[in-house]
């Protein structure tokens, strides 16, 4: 079944209660979705130095210091971490495509989560509630975030198997539904010299998408293009630094619903995951139509904007 | 005696609620429920089986309303996914818009969509009547085997496929007919029986506006040398 959450904060005021208007978002949509749960969440700090890498602990007790120290020491950069439980935001100048490969050879024990300048991506396993609560989500500020709370039906129930996915930089996918052609879609991309972290039909959607922006598409291009190569039931959300953007298949099997607001713009796989949210029960709630692209941009300023929507 | 009771789903839950409409409501004197809060909740008012009247006020979520005998419920608001379905008897208003599977496989009674209505409409509905002020989506009608779906709206791709004996009017533009859905002239009969829906429905439109789909019946015997294709 599994749950999406997505909020896109609308007035400047608010991005410092993000997660805290996110949780309840979560915990409902557990029900959909209890095995894992995960969130991207998108802060761009002004002045910030290099990228952030968001890492996973994945196994014991983590010893943060020694991977700050280690990374200093051998990629002889600038760093900071900002731990988080066993989830890490490593801040560093190193080159990025350096980054992976030190990690697998010192510490393989330590999972790659999200690279990019705004996001920071946490995933584990047990209730979307307890996840939550784990890694403190309601302390979360800025622009925009997206969640999943995966009951998992195609591959095992492990922190790299929940969502969102992320490839490239900056840009995560998370997706209620299943792909039955993740198989041929993995196999032509690994012949392409892409790489891939788990068995997962949603990594082949998101590795599919980010490799299309490669090749120069925009996000939306790159959907369009999917309603050809990816054969199944979604509904995706995805996120950039920019935006949040919602698309369901031809079919549309998979629910989602949105509630618009000067404030916000909230995406749910049902509407009670948004019930909570202040001001929607004057919202403008609407399901999206098969196979619209749903495009919501992130603001600067306190100025809500129109929704920009692209057949 | 018309006495009323409410419940506050913020305070009590569904299942709670249900269980007093199932098991204390019928031969009581309360003739009115009113429930608050429904917050997107699912099978709110679901399994009704007596003459009462229930206001839910607010979105509600799945299956509200479903397997309803007797009762007329109004949401004020929006539901989820599969409102009314399997009703037997009375009614289902709802004034917001509904989700997918509104009136799935209902057997009797009148349902009301005062806004739109998404895919899969009146999926195998099995008697009964669906009404929809506004729109429908795609699949709408698919392999309905009796009862009338009227949509004063647009009908989305794939209108009544695989249609049985169900009869749907539809007062705006088709998409595109699902397989074996016909157009068939609209026939005196067929304008009182929409005047008379549309008036039960609160709804004002001219009922001689609107356009007749039904069944071909070419799918309802084998035909080998078709070779699968319809």
């Amino acid at each position: 079944m599994c749950g999406i959450v997505g909020l896109l904060i609308r007035r400047s005021e608010l991005r410092d209660s993000l997660g805290q208007l996110a949780v309840p978002m979560l915990d409902c949509m557990g029900d959909r979705g209890p095995d894992s749960a995960g969130l991207a969440v998108f802060d761009r700090q002004a002045d910030a130095k290099g990228l952030g890498f968001s890492l996973y602990w994945d196994c014991g007790v983590p010893d943060w210091d020694a991977v700050l120290e280690h990374h200093r020491e051998v990629l002889g950069t600038d760093a900071t971490l900002d731990v988080n439980g066993d989830n890490a935001l490593l801040r560093s100048t190193a080159v990025p495509s350096a980054v992976p490969g030190w990690l697998q050879e010192h510490w393989p024990g330590v999972d790659l989560l999200s690279v990019g300048e705004s996001i920071r991506l946490f995933k584990d396993e047990g209730h979307p509630r307890e996840i939550a609560s784990r890694y403190g989500f309601e302390s979360l500020t800025g622009s925009h975030l997206v969640g999943h709370t995966r009951m998992a039906t195609e591959s095992m129930v492990s922190p790299a198997h929940a969502h969102p996915f992320t490839a490239g930089q900056d840009f995560c996918l998370v997706h209620n539904g299943s792909l039955s052609n993740p198989n041929s879609v993995r196999r032509r991309l690994q012949r392409r010299g892409i790489t891939f972290e788990t068995d997962n039909d949603t990594e082949a959607g998101c590795r599919y998408l980010e490799w299309r922006m490669r090749e120069g598409d925009s996000l939306e291009e790159a959907i369009e293009s999917s309603f050809e190569e990816l054969d199944g039931f979604f509904t995706f959300l995805m996120a950039t630094a920019e935006k949040m953007v919602l698309v369901r298949d031809a079919f549309s099997c998979k629910p989602a619903v949105v509630a618009e607001t000067d404030d916000y713009v909230a995406v749910g796989s049902e509407f009670r995951a948004l019930a909570h949210l202040p001001g929607v029960a004057d919202a403008n709630v609407y399901e999206p139509s098969p196979k619209m692209i749903y495009s919501w941009s992130v603001v600067e300023t306190g100025t809500p904007q129109t929704t920009a929507v692209v057949s | 005696m018309s006495d009323t009771i409410d419940f506050d789903l913020a305070r009590v839950s569904v299942r709670e609620l249900n269980r007093y409409l199932h098991t204390e409501l019928p031969g009581s004197d309360v003739t009115r429920v009113g429930i608050q809060n429904p917050n997107g909740l699912h099978s709110i008012a679901a399994g009704l089986d007596c003459e009462v009247e229930v206001d839910i006020h607010g979105h509600a979520g799945y299956f509200i309303a479903g397997m309803n005998k007797q009762a007329k419920v109004t949401v004020h608001g929006n539901v989820g996914w599969s409102v009314g379905e399997n009703m037997m008897s009375g009614e289902v208003r709802v004034q917001g818009h509904a989700s997918e599977s509104a009136g799935a496989s209902s057997h009797g009674g009148l349902l009301v969509i005062g806004g739109d209505a998404s895919s899969r409409c009146g999926i195998s509905l099995k008697g009964g009547s669906v009404v929809v002020a506004g729109d429908v989506g795609h699949f709408s009608a698919f392999m309905a085997q009796a009862g009338t779906m009227v949509v004063c709206g647009n009908a989305g791709a794939n209108l009544g496929d695989s249609l049985y004996e169900a009869v749907l009017y539809v007062g705006g533009a088709i998409d595109s007919l699902g397989a074996d859905a016909r157009e068939e002239p609209l026939e005196a009969s067929d304008v009182e029986t929409l005047r008379g829906l549309l008036a039960e429905s609160g709804i004002d439109a001219d009922a001689e506006n609107f356009r007749r789909v039904a069944s071909a019946r070419s799918l309802y015997h084998w035909n080998a040398e078709a070779h699968q294709e319809y």
